[in-house]
Protein backbone atom coordinates (compact mmCIF):
# COMPACT_ATOMS: atom_id res chain seq x y z
CA UNK A 1 0.00 0.00 0.00
CA UNK A 2 1.03 3.54 -0.29
CA UNK A 3 2.36 5.99 2.39
CA UNK A 4 1.49 9.36 2.63
CA UNK A 5 4.00 11.90 3.66
CA UNK A 6 2.70 15.33 5.07
CA UNK A 7 5.26 18.03 3.63
CA UNK A 8 6.40 20.83 5.90
CA UNK A 9 7.91 24.08 2.99
CA UNK A 10 9.14 27.18 3.47
CA UNK A 11 7.14 29.24 1.06
CA UNK A 12 9.21 28.06 -2.36
CA UNK A 13 10.17 24.26 -1.34
CA UNK A 14 9.62 21.58 1.04
CA UNK A 15 11.97 21.59 3.84
CA UNK A 16 14.77 19.37 4.73
CA UNK A 17 13.15 17.53 7.59
CA UNK A 18 10.48 16.64 5.28
CA UNK A 19 12.94 14.91 2.89
CA UNK A 20 14.25 13.02 5.94
CA UNK A 21 10.55 12.05 6.02
CA UNK A 22 10.61 10.91 2.93
CA UNK A 23 13.64 9.28 3.54
CA UNK A 24 11.53 7.37 6.41
CA UNK A 25 8.53 6.94 4.07
CA UNK A 26 10.74 4.84 1.32
CA UNK A 27 11.51 2.27 3.92
CA UNK A 28 7.46 1.25 4.27
CA UNK A 29 6.10 1.58 0.47
CA UNK A 30 5.42 3.82 -2.09
CA UNK A 31 5.87 7.59 -1.21
CA UNK A 32 3.11 10.29 -1.87
CA UNK A 33 3.95 13.40 -0.81
CA UNK A 34 0.75 15.92 0.28
CA UNK A 35 2.04 19.73 -0.24
CA UNK A 36 -0.31 22.33 0.65
CA UNK A 37 1.31 26.09 -0.82
CA UNK A 38 2.70 27.10 -3.77
CA UNK A 39 3.02 25.44 -6.95
CA UNK A 40 6.83 25.56 -6.76
CA UNK A 41 6.83 23.59 -3.28
CA UNK A 42 4.75 20.61 -5.08
CA UNK A 43 7.66 20.80 -8.24
CA UNK A 44 10.52 20.83 -5.63
CA UNK A 45 8.74 17.50 -3.96
CA UNK A 46 8.34 15.81 -7.29
CA UNK A 47 12.15 16.15 -7.64
CA UNK A 48 13.23 14.42 -4.41
CA UNK A 49 14.54 10.88 -4.68
CA UNK A 50 12.12 8.26 -4.42
CA UNK A 51 8.86 9.95 -4.59
CA UNK A 52 6.23 8.18 -6.83
CA UNK A 53 3.78 11.11 -6.60
CA UNK A 54 3.05 14.78 -5.17
CA UNK A 55 -0.37 15.65 -3.86
CA UNK A 56 -0.80 19.28 -4.80
CA UNK A 57 -3.63 22.29 -3.04
CA UNK A 58 -3.14 25.68 -3.26
CA UNK A 59 -6.66 25.77 -1.00
CA UNK A 60 -6.61 28.66 1.78
CA UNK A 61 -7.68 26.77 4.19
CA UNK A 62 -4.75 25.39 4.66
CA UNK A 63 -2.77 28.11 4.03
CA UNK A 64 -1.68 28.69 8.10
CA UNK A 65 -1.57 25.05 8.90
CA UNK A 66 -4.83 24.99 11.47
CA UNK A 67 -5.17 21.61 12.78
CA UNK A 68 -8.67 21.26 12.69
CA UNK A 69 -9.56 21.72 9.10
CA UNK A 70 -5.77 19.82 7.56
CA UNK A 71 -6.63 16.46 10.06
CA UNK A 72 -9.84 16.86 8.77
CA UNK A 73 -8.51 16.17 5.34
CA UNK A 74 -5.67 13.63 6.28
CA UNK A 75 -8.49 11.70 7.06
CA UNK A 76 -10.15 11.39 4.41
CA UNK A 77 -7.66 10.67 2.52
CA UNK A 78 -6.30 8.00 5.01
CA UNK A 79 -7.85 4.92 3.44
CA UNK A 80 -5.42 4.82 1.11
CA UNK A 81 -2.78 4.63 2.70
CA UNK A 82 -1.43 2.15 4.98
CA UNK A 83 1.11 5.07 7.22
CA UNK A 84 0.93 8.57 7.42
CA UNK A 85 4.05 10.29 8.23
CA UNK A 86 5.01 14.14 8.87
CA UNK A 87 8.21 15.56 10.06
CA UNK A 88 7.99 15.84 13.87
CA UNK A 89 7.70 19.93 13.11
CA UNK A 90 5.60 21.93 15.23
CA UNK A 91 3.49 21.78 12.40
CA UNK A 92 3.75 17.76 12.12
CA UNK A 93 3.64 17.87 15.96
CA UNK A 94 0.58 19.51 15.96
CA UNK A 95 -1.61 17.80 13.53
CA UNK A 96 -0.47 14.55 13.61
CA UNK A 97 -1.88 13.22 16.87
CA UNK A 98 -5.16 14.99 16.06
CA UNK A 99 -5.29 12.80 12.73
CA UNK A 100 -4.38 9.49 14.91
CA UNK A 101 -7.23 10.04 17.42
CA UNK A 102 -9.96 10.60 14.32
CA UNK A 103 -8.55 7.26 13.32
CA UNK A 104 -8.96 5.52 16.91
CA UNK A 105 -5.00 4.89 16.30
CA UNK A 106 -2.26 5.67 18.88
CA UNK A 107 0.08 8.08 16.91
CA UNK A 108 3.81 7.04 17.12
CA UNK A 109 5.73 10.30 17.81
CA UNK A 110 9.14 11.66 16.90
CA UNK A 111 10.53 8.36 15.08
CA UNK A 112 14.25 7.64 14.97
CA UNK A 113 14.08 4.13 13.18
CA UNK A 114 11.78 2.16 10.88
CA UNK A 115 12.49 -1.49 12.01
CA UNK A 116 9.81 -2.98 9.94
CA UNK A 117 5.94 -1.71 8.82
CA UNK A 118 4.99 -2.27 12.68
CA UNK A 119 7.99 -1.47 14.60
CA UNK A 120 9.98 1.53 15.19
CA UNK A 121 12.53 2.75 17.26
CA UNK A 122 11.84 6.16 19.55
CA UNK A 123 13.79 7.67 21.98
CA UNK A 124 12.17 8.52 25.51
CA UNK A 125 13.21 10.60 28.73
CA UNK A 126 14.97 13.20 26.90
CA UNK A 127 16.95 10.06 25.05
CA UNK A 128 17.89 8.14 27.87
CA UNK A 129 16.38 5.59 26.50
CA UNK A 130 15.27 4.53 22.91
CA UNK A 131 12.39 2.13 22.83
CA UNK A 132 11.41 -0.16 20.14
CA UNK A 133 7.53 -0.04 20.18
CA UNK A 134 5.60 -2.44 17.87
CA UNK A 135 1.94 -0.84 17.19
CA UNK A 136 -0.95 -2.96 16.55
CA UNK A 137 -2.80 -0.71 15.02
CA UNK A 138 -4.13 -0.88 11.48
CA UNK A 139 -2.92 1.79 10.01
CA UNK A 140 0.15 3.46 11.71
CA UNK A 141 0.63 7.32 12.25
CA UNK A 142 3.94 8.98 12.40
CA UNK A 143 5.95 12.00 12.99
CA UNK A 144 9.62 11.90 12.82
CA UNK A 145 13.02 13.36 14.02
CA UNK A 146 14.46 14.68 11.06
CA UNK A 147 18.21 14.28 12.57
CA UNK A 148 17.67 10.30 12.58
CA UNK A 149 17.18 10.15 9.06
CA UNK A 150 19.66 10.90 6.35
CA UNK A 151 17.75 13.25 3.90
CA UNK A 152 16.67 12.17 0.47
CA UNK A 153 18.11 13.64 -2.09
CA UNK A 154 16.82 16.96 -3.25
CA UNK A 155 17.47 15.80 -6.90
CA UNK A 156 17.02 12.49 -9.07
CA UNK A 157 13.18 12.07 -8.75
CA UNK A 158 10.54 12.84 -11.39
CA UNK A 159 6.64 12.34 -9.70
CA UNK A 160 3.62 13.03 -11.31
CA UNK A 161 1.92 16.46 -9.63
CA UNK A 162 -2.08 15.51 -8.60
CA UNK A 163 -4.74 17.69 -7.60
CA UNK A 164 -5.33 16.69 -3.64
CA UNK A 165 -8.29 16.28 -2.85
CA UNK A 166 -11.12 19.30 -1.18
CA UNK A 167 -12.02 19.45 2.31
CA UNK A 168 -14.25 20.22 4.66
CA UNK A 169 -14.10 23.49 7.30
CA UNK A 170 -14.91 22.59 10.63
CA UNK A 171 -14.95 26.31 11.53
CA UNK A 172 -13.41 25.47 14.93
CA UNK A 173 -10.63 28.37 14.44
CA UNK A 174 -9.27 31.13 12.93
CA UNK A 175 -5.67 32.37 12.58
CA UNK A 176 -5.18 35.89 13.61
CA UNK A 177 -1.54 36.55 12.68
CA UNK A 178 2.26 35.65 13.24
CA UNK A 179 5.45 37.12 13.91
CA UNK A 180 7.74 34.86 12.08
CA UNK A 181 11.28 36.05 11.88
CA UNK A 182 13.13 35.71 8.85
CA UNK A 183 16.33 35.10 8.47
CA UNK A 184 19.18 35.07 6.12
CA UNK A 185 21.04 31.80 7.86
CA UNK A 186 20.13 28.68 7.60
CA UNK A 187 17.23 26.50 9.37
CA UNK A 188 18.07 25.23 12.66
CA UNK A 189 17.11 21.73 12.10
CA UNK A 190 18.67 21.25 8.74
CA UNK A 191 22.21 23.63 9.19
CA UNK A 192 25.58 21.51 8.73
CA UNK A 193 26.69 23.85 11.70
CA UNK A 194 25.19 25.12 14.90
CA UNK A 195 26.51 27.75 17.22
CA UNK A 196 24.40 28.12 20.46
CA UNK A 197 24.69 30.48 23.28
CA UNK A 198 23.79 30.00 26.97
CA UNK A 199 22.34 32.06 30.32
CA UNK A 200 26.17 33.19 29.81
CA UNK A 201 25.67 35.51 26.87
CA UNK A 202 23.96 38.29 29.71
CA UNK A 203 21.82 39.96 27.24
CA UNK A 204 20.75 40.00 24.05
CA UNK A 205 22.76 42.35 22.90
CA UNK A 206 26.33 40.24 23.99
CA UNK A 207 24.05 37.23 21.91
CA UNK A 208 25.61 39.14 18.73
CA UNK A 209 28.77 37.65 19.73
CA UNK A 210 27.06 33.99 18.69
CA UNK A 211 25.83 35.79 15.74
CA UNK A 212 28.90 36.92 14.52
CA UNK A 213 30.54 33.81 14.82
CA UNK A 214 27.66 31.52 13.18
CA UNK A 215 27.82 34.19 9.89
CA UNK A 216 31.30 33.20 9.91
CA UNK A 217 30.85 29.49 9.78
CA UNK A 218 27.83 29.79 7.51
CA UNK A 219 25.67 28.11 10.84
CA UNK A 220 22.70 28.49 12.60
CA UNK A 221 22.41 29.75 15.92
CA UNK A 222 20.81 27.99 18.44
CA UNK A 223 20.27 28.90 22.29
CA UNK A 224 19.57 26.91 25.55
CA UNK A 225 16.04 27.09 27.37
CA UNK A 226 17.89 29.23 29.98
CA UNK A 227 18.53 32.01 27.33
CA UNK A 228 15.17 32.29 25.43
CA UNK A 229 13.67 32.63 28.96
CA UNK A 230 15.32 35.66 29.74
CA UNK A 231 14.83 37.08 26.29
CA UNK A 232 18.17 36.76 25.19
CA UNK A 233 17.49 34.65 22.26
CA UNK A 234 13.88 34.01 20.64
CA UNK A 235 12.08 30.96 21.57
CA UNK A 236 12.18 28.99 18.37
CA UNK A 237 15.95 29.31 18.91
CA UNK A 238 15.58 26.54 21.98
CA UNK A 239 17.83 23.28 21.46
CA UNK A 240 16.77 20.53 23.28
CA UNK A 241 14.23 17.86 24.59
CA UNK A 242 11.31 20.58 24.53
CA UNK A 243 12.88 22.53 21.81
CA UNK A 244 14.73 21.39 18.74
CA UNK A 245 16.48 18.49 18.21
CA UNK A 246 19.50 19.19 15.79
CA UNK A 247 22.44 16.95 14.37
CA UNK A 248 24.79 19.00 12.87
CA UNK A 249 28.21 17.89 11.68
CA UNK A 250 29.41 20.41 14.27
CA UNK A 251 27.94 21.89 17.14
CA UNK A 252 29.33 25.07 19.04
CA UNK A 253 28.00 25.52 22.67
CA UNK A 254 29.17 28.46 24.41
CA UNK A 255 28.24 29.32 27.82
CA UNK A 256 25.74 26.29 28.11
CA UNK A 257 26.21 24.01 31.23
CA UNK A 258 24.87 21.01 29.77
CA UNK A 259 21.58 19.76 30.91
CA UNK A 260 20.07 16.53 30.59
CA UNK A 261 17.50 18.62 28.74
CA UNK A 262 20.01 20.30 26.65
CA UNK A 263 21.68 17.43 25.33
CA UNK A 264 18.31 15.61 24.24
CA UNK A 265 18.65 18.08 21.38
CA UNK A 266 21.94 18.03 20.58
CA UNK A 267 23.91 14.90 21.35
CA UNK A 268 23.83 13.47 18.07
CA UNK A 269 25.86 15.54 16.52
CA UNK A 270 28.96 14.88 15.31
CA UNK A 271 31.58 16.85 16.43
CA UNK A 272 30.44 18.85 19.66
CA UNK A 273 32.87 21.88 21.13
CA UNK A 274 32.28 23.03 24.17
CA UNK A 275 33.36 26.50 25.67
CA UNK A 276 33.13 27.11 29.33
CA UNK A 277 34.38 28.87 32.04
CA UNK A 278 33.85 26.30 34.75
CA UNK A 279 36.07 23.05 33.54
CA UNK A 280 34.17 21.00 35.90
CA UNK A 281 30.33 21.96 33.64
CA UNK A 282 28.72 18.58 32.32
CA UNK A 283 28.63 19.41 28.44
CA UNK A 284 32.59 18.74 28.61
CA UNK A 285 31.66 14.90 29.15
CA UNK A 286 30.03 15.15 25.49
CA UNK A 287 32.05 17.54 24.23
CA UNK A 288 34.94 16.09 21.38
CA UNK A 289 37.39 19.41 21.64
CA UNK A 290 36.43 21.57 25.16
CA UNK A 291 38.04 25.13 25.60
CA UNK A 292 38.21 26.16 29.31
CA UNK A 293 37.29 29.97 29.64
CA UNK A 294 35.81 33.71 29.33
CA UNK A 295 33.56 33.41 26.54
CA UNK A 296 33.97 37.31 26.33
CA UNK A 297 37.55 36.43 25.65
CA UNK A 298 37.47 33.28 23.61
CA UNK A 299 34.71 34.24 20.75
CA UNK A 300 36.28 37.66 19.56
CA UNK A 301 39.28 35.92 19.54
CA UNK A 302 37.66 32.45 17.84
CA UNK A 303 36.28 34.69 15.37
CA UNK A 304 39.37 36.50 14.28
CA UNK A 305 41.18 33.49 14.17
CA UNK A 306 38.04 32.05 11.40
CA UNK A 307 38.94 35.09 9.68
CA UNK A 308 42.69 33.66 8.78
CA UNK A 309 42.73 31.34 6.13
CA UNK B 1 -16.01 29.49 32.47
CA UNK B 2 -15.23 25.77 34.37
CA UNK B 3 -11.86 24.57 33.72
CA UNK B 4 -10.02 21.38 33.27
CA UNK B 5 -6.10 20.14 33.88
CA UNK B 6 -5.14 16.94 33.43
CA UNK B 7 -2.11 16.40 35.33
CA UNK B 8 0.37 13.67 35.11
CA UNK B 9 2.50 11.74 37.90
CA UNK B 10 6.40 11.75 35.57
CA UNK B 11 9.91 11.22 37.05
CA UNK B 12 11.24 14.30 38.32
CA UNK B 13 13.43 16.49 35.68
CA UNK B 14 16.55 16.01 37.78
CA UNK B 15 16.51 12.17 37.86
CA UNK B 16 19.28 10.83 35.30
CA UNK B 17 16.90 7.85 34.22
CA UNK B 18 18.50 4.33 33.80
CA UNK B 19 17.18 1.82 31.55
CA UNK B 20 16.20 -1.98 33.23
CA UNK B 21 19.26 -4.13 33.01
CA UNK B 22 16.63 -6.72 31.56
CA UNK B 23 15.75 -3.98 28.88
CA UNK B 24 12.04 -3.72 29.56
CA UNK B 25 11.91 -0.02 30.48
CA UNK B 26 13.64 2.22 32.71
CA UNK B 27 14.23 2.18 36.61
CA UNK B 28 11.45 3.81 38.55
CA UNK B 29 11.34 2.50 41.43
CA UNK B 30 12.93 4.32 44.55
CA UNK B 31 12.51 7.52 42.00
CA UNK B 32 11.42 10.87 42.45
CA UNK B 33 7.84 11.37 40.98
CA UNK B 34 6.78 14.83 40.28
CA UNK B 35 3.91 16.40 38.67
CA UNK B 36 5.10 17.28 35.00
CA UNK B 37 6.64 20.43 34.56
CA UNK B 38 4.46 21.31 31.71
CA UNK B 39 1.68 20.27 34.00
CA UNK B 40 2.30 23.09 36.53
CA UNK B 41 2.29 25.41 33.93
CA UNK B 42 -1.25 24.27 33.12
CA UNK B 43 -2.38 24.23 36.85
CA UNK B 44 -0.77 27.82 37.23
CA UNK B 45 -2.21 29.35 33.84
CA UNK B 46 -5.44 27.96 35.34
CA UNK B 47 -5.33 29.99 39.16
CA UNK B 48 -4.17 33.26 37.00
CA UNK B 49 -7.73 32.61 35.09
CA UNK B 50 -9.66 32.13 38.11
CA UNK B 51 -7.93 34.61 39.93
CA UNK B 52 -8.70 37.61 37.28
CA UNK B 53 -12.16 36.38 37.64
CA UNK B 54 -12.27 34.49 34.09
CA UNK B 55 -13.22 31.48 35.82
CA UNK B 56 -15.11 29.78 38.53
CA UNK B 57 -13.79 26.33 38.87
CA UNK B 58 -10.66 24.42 38.44
CA UNK B 59 -10.48 20.74 38.36
CA UNK B 60 -7.23 18.71 38.10
CA UNK B 61 -7.30 15.01 36.51
CA UNK B 62 -4.91 12.65 36.70
CA UNK B 63 -4.97 9.02 35.52
CA UNK B 64 -2.81 6.53 36.98
CA UNK B 65 -1.71 4.35 40.38
CA UNK B 66 -3.18 5.58 43.27
CA UNK B 67 -0.23 7.93 44.39
CA UNK B 68 -0.84 10.17 41.42
CA UNK B 69 -2.76 11.42 44.52
CA UNK B 70 0.59 13.39 45.24
CA UNK B 71 0.11 15.36 42.28
CA UNK B 72 -3.67 16.29 42.33
CA UNK B 73 -2.76 17.32 46.07
CA UNK B 74 0.28 19.52 44.24
CA UNK B 75 -2.60 20.85 42.21
CA UNK B 76 -4.90 21.62 44.17
CA UNK B 77 -2.02 23.29 46.51
CA UNK B 78 -1.58 25.71 43.90
CA UNK B 79 -5.33 26.44 43.79
CA UNK B 80 -7.20 23.94 41.71
CA UNK B 81 -10.64 23.53 43.35
CA UNK B 82 -11.00 19.54 43.73
CA UNK B 83 -9.47 16.69 42.25
CA UNK B 84 -10.49 13.27 39.69
CA UNK B 85 -8.27 10.06 40.06
CA UNK B 86 -8.61 7.71 37.43
CA UNK B 87 -7.11 4.72 39.08
CA UNK B 88 -5.25 2.43 36.87
CA UNK B 89 -2.31 0.28 37.04
CA UNK B 90 -0.75 -0.03 34.24
CA UNK B 91 0.55 1.56 30.67
CA UNK B 92 -1.73 4.38 29.76
CA UNK B 93 -1.22 5.48 26.07
CA UNK B 94 -2.07 8.98 25.16
CA UNK B 95 -5.20 7.60 23.28
CA UNK B 96 -6.54 5.73 26.19
CA UNK B 97 -5.75 9.09 28.44
CA UNK B 98 -7.79 11.23 25.86
CA UNK B 99 -10.61 8.69 26.10
CA UNK B 100 -10.48 8.66 29.94
CA UNK B 101 -10.67 12.23 29.88
CA UNK B 102 -13.37 12.74 27.17
CA UNK B 103 -15.43 10.55 29.50
CA UNK B 104 -14.65 12.87 32.26
CA UNK B 105 -15.56 15.88 30.50
CA UNK B 106 -19.30 14.71 29.18
CA UNK B 107 -19.77 14.67 32.90
CA UNK B 108 -18.22 17.99 33.92
CA UNK B 109 -18.55 20.11 30.90
CA UNK B 110 -15.16 22.42 31.14
CA UNK B 111 -15.03 25.43 28.42
CA UNK B 112 -11.72 24.89 28.14
CA UNK B 113 -9.00 21.82 29.35
CA UNK B 114 -5.46 22.89 29.80
CA UNK B 115 -2.60 20.06 29.52
CA UNK B 116 1.01 20.36 28.99
CA UNK B 117 2.21 19.79 25.74
CA UNK B 118 4.55 16.89 26.45
CA UNK B 119 4.86 14.60 29.31
CA UNK B 120 8.35 14.30 29.75
CA UNK B 121 9.18 10.64 30.31
CA UNK B 122 7.77 9.32 27.39
CA UNK B 123 7.96 12.34 25.32
CA UNK B 124 5.00 11.58 23.03
CA UNK B 125 3.58 15.09 22.72
CA UNK B 126 -0.02 13.92 21.73
CA UNK B 127 -2.76 13.57 24.02
CA UNK B 128 -4.22 17.27 24.31
CA UNK B 129 -4.45 16.99 20.47
CA UNK B 130 -6.20 13.48 20.69
CA UNK B 131 -8.27 14.78 23.08
CA UNK B 132 -8.89 17.98 21.10
CA UNK B 133 -9.75 15.50 18.05
CA UNK B 134 -11.99 12.72 20.16
CA UNK B 135 -14.03 16.27 21.45
CA UNK B 136 -14.28 17.98 17.70
CA UNK B 137 -13.06 20.74 19.69
CA UNK B 138 -10.31 23.20 18.73
CA UNK B 139 -7.16 22.72 19.57
CA UNK B 140 -4.57 25.78 20.92
CA UNK B 141 -1.08 23.91 21.32
CA UNK B 142 2.34 25.45 22.34
CA UNK B 143 0.51 28.03 23.92
CA UNK B 144 3.18 31.04 25.31
CA UNK B 145 -0.36 33.39 26.18
CA UNK B 146 -3.73 32.86 26.49
CA UNK B 147 -6.60 35.46 26.75
CA UNK B 148 -10.06 35.37 27.28
CA UNK B 149 -11.34 37.09 24.20
CA UNK B 150 -14.80 37.76 22.13
CA UNK B 151 -16.93 35.06 23.56
CA UNK B 152 -13.45 32.30 23.33
CA UNK B 153 -9.92 32.28 23.63
CA UNK B 154 -7.29 33.90 21.74
CA UNK B 155 -3.96 31.73 21.61
CA UNK B 156 -0.09 32.72 21.14
CA UNK B 157 1.61 29.81 19.84
CA UNK B 158 5.68 29.02 19.92
CA UNK B 159 6.09 27.67 16.84
CA UNK B 160 9.10 27.04 13.70
CA UNK B 161 9.99 30.06 13.00
CA UNK B 162 8.59 32.79 16.08
CA UNK B 163 5.13 33.04 16.96
CA UNK B 164 1.31 32.89 15.69
CA UNK B 165 -2.23 33.79 17.31
CA UNK B 166 -5.68 31.96 16.79
CA UNK B 167 -8.72 32.53 17.90
CA UNK B 168 -10.47 29.56 18.97
CA UNK B 169 -14.33 28.91 19.94
CA UNK B 170 -15.06 27.46 23.51
CA UNK B 171 -15.10 24.67 24.74
CA UNK B 172 -11.30 24.26 23.77
CA UNK B 173 -8.00 22.67 24.49
CA UNK B 174 -5.23 24.20 25.30
CA UNK B 175 -1.38 22.58 25.66
CA UNK B 176 1.35 24.60 27.22
CA UNK B 177 4.82 25.82 26.49
CA UNK B 178 7.51 26.83 28.61
CA UNK B 179 7.09 30.16 28.40
CA UNK B 180 3.10 30.78 29.65
CA UNK B 181 4.63 31.80 32.85
CA UNK B 182 6.27 30.29 36.17
CA UNK B 183 4.37 28.41 38.43
CA UNK B 184 3.77 29.35 41.74
CA UNK B 185 5.47 27.20 44.63
CA UNK B 186 2.42 26.24 47.07
CA UNK B 187 2.73 27.67 50.19
CA UNK B 188 2.10 26.00 53.67
CA UNK B 189 -0.96 27.02 54.50
CA UNK B 190 -2.23 26.38 51.02
CA UNK B 191 -0.79 22.67 51.07
CA UNK B 192 -2.68 22.38 54.56
CA UNK B 193 -5.98 23.86 52.92
CA UNK B 194 -5.85 21.32 49.51
CA UNK B 195 -5.39 18.40 52.08
CA UNK B 196 -9.42 18.84 52.61
CA UNK B 197 -10.40 19.51 49.37
CA UNK B 198 -12.37 16.60 47.89
CA UNK B 199 -10.65 13.58 45.11
CA UNK B 200 -13.07 11.73 43.92
CA UNK B 201 -11.69 7.86 42.51
CA UNK B 202 -13.02 6.41 39.52
CA UNK B 203 -11.94 3.60 37.50
CA UNK B 204 -11.11 3.25 34.00
CA UNK B 205 -14.34 0.52 33.61
CA UNK B 206 -16.85 3.13 35.43
CA UNK B 207 -16.24 5.68 32.44
CA UNK B 208 -16.68 2.54 30.11
CA UNK B 209 -13.28 3.19 28.39
CA UNK B 210 -11.18 0.41 27.11
CA UNK B 211 -7.17 1.23 28.00
CA UNK B 212 -5.51 -1.74 26.13
CA UNK B 213 -2.64 -0.14 24.94
CA UNK B 214 -1.86 -0.42 21.03
CA UNK B 215 1.62 -0.45 20.86
CA UNK B 216 3.99 -2.96 22.33
CA UNK B 217 6.96 -1.76 24.10
CA UNK B 218 9.78 -4.89 23.20
CA UNK B 219 12.44 -3.39 24.55
CA UNK B 220 14.32 -0.27 25.53
CA UNK B 221 18.10 0.16 25.43
CA UNK B 222 20.60 3.20 26.76
CA UNK B 223 21.53 5.07 23.27
CA UNK B 224 25.28 4.57 22.15
CA UNK B 225 27.41 6.46 24.69
CA UNK B 226 29.28 9.40 23.73
CA UNK B 227 32.81 9.56 24.69
CA UNK B 228 34.36 12.86 26.15
CA UNK B 229 37.11 14.23 23.97
CA UNK B 230 39.54 16.43 25.15
CA UNK B 231 40.63 20.05 25.79
CA UNK B 232 42.43 22.38 23.89
CA UNK B 233 44.81 24.88 25.21
CA UNK B 234 44.00 27.67 23.00
CA UNK B 235 41.35 29.29 20.14
CA UNK B 236 44.11 29.03 17.74
CA UNK B 237 44.37 25.15 18.52
CA UNK B 238 40.85 24.47 18.57
CA UNK B 239 40.49 26.06 15.10
CA UNK B 240 43.76 23.76 13.85
CA UNK B 241 41.77 20.91 15.34
CA UNK B 242 38.13 21.55 13.63
CA UNK B 243 39.80 22.59 10.53
CA UNK B 244 42.69 19.83 10.24
CA UNK B 245 41.84 16.61 12.40
CA UNK B 246 37.78 16.75 12.77
CA UNK B 247 37.64 18.71 8.90
CA UNK B 248 34.13 20.20 9.79
CA UNK B 249 34.95 23.67 9.15
C1 LIG C 1 10.39 20.73 31.57
C2 LIG C 1 11.74 21.27 31.25
C3 LIG C 1 12.11 21.33 29.91
C4 LIG C 1 13.35 21.84 29.56
N1 LIG C 1 13.68 21.89 28.23
C5 LIG C 1 14.89 22.39 27.87
C6 LIG C 1 15.29 22.44 26.50
O1 LIG C 1 14.56 22.02 25.60
N2 LIG C 1 16.49 22.99 26.21
C7 LIG C 1 17.35 23.47 27.18
O2 LIG C 1 18.43 23.97 26.82
N3 LIG C 1 16.99 23.42 28.46
C8 LIG C 1 15.79 22.91 28.84
N4 LIG C 1 15.44 22.91 30.17
C9 LIG C 1 16.30 23.65 31.12
C10 LIG C 1 17.55 22.93 31.58
O3 LIG C 1 17.23 22.10 32.68
C11 LIG C 1 18.62 23.97 32.03
O4 LIG C 1 18.08 24.77 33.03
C12 LIG C 1 19.12 24.87 30.90
O5 LIG C 1 19.51 24.10 29.77
C13 LIG C 1 20.28 25.69 31.39
O6 LIG C 1 20.71 26.61 30.42
P1 LIG C 1 22.22 27.14 30.39
O7 LIG C 1 23.14 25.98 30.22
O8 LIG C 1 22.28 28.21 29.37
O9 LIG C 1 22.36 27.85 31.80
P2 LIG C 1 23.21 27.44 33.09
O10 LIG C 1 22.92 26.07 33.50
O11 LIG C 1 23.04 28.54 34.03
O12 LIG C 1 24.71 27.42 32.55
C14 LIG C 1 25.45 28.55 32.20
C15 LIG C 1 26.87 28.08 31.93
O13 LIG C 1 27.65 29.15 31.47
C16 LIG C 1 28.94 29.10 32.06
N5 LIG C 1 29.47 30.47 32.07
C17 LIG C 1 29.06 31.52 32.83
N6 LIG C 1 29.75 32.63 32.50
C18 LIG C 1 30.61 32.30 31.51
C19 LIG C 1 31.57 32.99 30.75
N7 LIG C 1 31.78 34.31 30.91
N8 LIG C 1 32.28 32.33 29.82
C20 LIG C 1 32.08 30.99 29.62
N9 LIG C 1 31.16 30.28 30.30
C21 LIG C 1 30.44 30.92 31.23
C22 LIG C 1 28.72 28.53 33.41
O14 LIG C 1 29.92 27.88 33.86
C23 LIG C 1 27.59 27.54 33.17
O15 LIG C 1 28.10 26.24 32.86
C24 LIG C 1 14.23 22.34 30.55
C25 LIG C 1 13.87 22.25 31.89
C26 LIG C 1 12.64 21.70 32.23
C27 LIG C 1 12.27 21.62 33.67
C1 LIG D 1 9.09 1.89 27.64
C2 LIG D 1 7.80 2.40 28.20
C3 LIG D 1 7.39 1.93 29.43
C4 LIG D 1 6.23 2.42 30.01
N1 LIG D 1 5.88 1.97 31.22
C5 LIG D 1 4.78 2.46 31.82
C6 LIG D 1 4.40 2.05 33.12
O1 LIG D 1 5.07 1.21 33.73
N2 LIG D 1 3.31 2.60 33.67
C7 LIG D 1 2.57 3.54 33.02
O2 LIG D 1 1.57 4.02 33.56
N3 LIG D 1 2.88 3.96 31.78
C8 LIG D 1 3.97 3.44 31.16
N4 LIG D 1 4.30 3.87 29.91
C9 LIG D 1 3.41 4.84 29.22
C10 LIG D 1 3.99 6.21 29.19
O3 LIG D 1 4.70 6.54 30.35
C11 LIG D 1 2.97 7.34 28.99
O4 LIG D 1 2.10 7.38 30.09
C12 LIG D 1 2.09 7.30 27.80
O5 LIG D 1 2.72 6.84 26.66
C13 LIG D 1 1.51 8.71 27.56
O6 LIG D 1 2.40 9.53 26.81
P1 LIG D 1 2.89 10.93 27.35
O7 LIG D 1 2.75 10.92 28.79
O8 LIG D 1 4.20 11.16 26.73
O9 LIG D 1 1.76 11.91 26.78
P2 LIG D 1 1.85 13.38 26.28
O10 LIG D 1 0.90 13.43 25.17
O11 LIG D 1 3.25 13.82 26.05
O12 LIG D 1 1.25 14.19 27.52
C14 LIG D 1 0.76 15.50 27.34
C15 LIG D 1 -0.14 15.95 28.46
O13 LIG D 1 -1.26 15.11 28.59
C16 LIG D 1 -1.69 15.04 29.95
N5 LIG D 1 -1.57 13.66 30.41
C17 LIG D 1 -0.88 12.65 29.83
N6 LIG D 1 -1.01 11.53 30.56
C18 LIG D 1 -1.79 11.84 31.60
C19 LIG D 1 -2.29 11.10 32.69
N7 LIG D 1 -1.99 9.81 32.87
N8 LIG D 1 -3.09 11.72 33.60
C20 LIG D 1 -3.42 13.02 33.45
N9 LIG D 1 -2.97 13.78 32.43
C21 LIG D 1 -2.16 13.19 31.52
C22 LIG D 1 -0.78 15.95 30.72
O14 LIG D 1 -1.38 17.23 30.80
C23 LIG D 1 0.48 15.97 29.84
O15 LIG D 1 1.27 17.11 30.02
C24 LIG D 1 5.44 3.38 29.31
C25 LIG D 1 5.86 3.81 28.06
C26 LIG D 1 7.02 3.34 27.50
C27 LIG D 1 7.45 3.85 26.17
Amino acid sequence: MAVLVLADHDGSAVTQPTRSAVAAASKLGDVTVLVLGPRSAADSAAKVAGVAKVLHTEDALYTNGLAEPLAALLVSMAPEYSHLLAPASAAGKNVMPRLAALLDVQVISDIAGVVDADTFVRPIYAGNALATVKSADPKKVITVRAASFDPAAAEGGSAAVEAAPKGEDPGLSNFLGAEIAKSERPELTAAKVVVSGGRAMGSAENFHIIESVADKLGAAVGASRAAVDAGYAPNDHQVGQTGKIVAPDLYIAVGISGAIQHLAGMKDSKVIVAINKDEEAPIFSVADYGLVGDLFKVMPEFESELAKK
Amino acid sequence: MKLLVPVKRVVDYNVKVRVKADHTGVETANVKMSMNPFDEIAVEEAVRLKEKGAATEIIAVSAGPTACQEQIRTALAMGADRGILIEHDGILEPLAVAKLLKAVIAKESPDLVILGKQAIDDDMNATGQMLAALLGWPQGTYASKVEPADGGIKVTREVDGGLERLQLKLPAIVTTDLRLNEPRYASLPNIMKARKKPIETLKPADLGVDVSPRLTVLKVEEPPKRQAGKKVGSVQELVEKLRNEAKVI
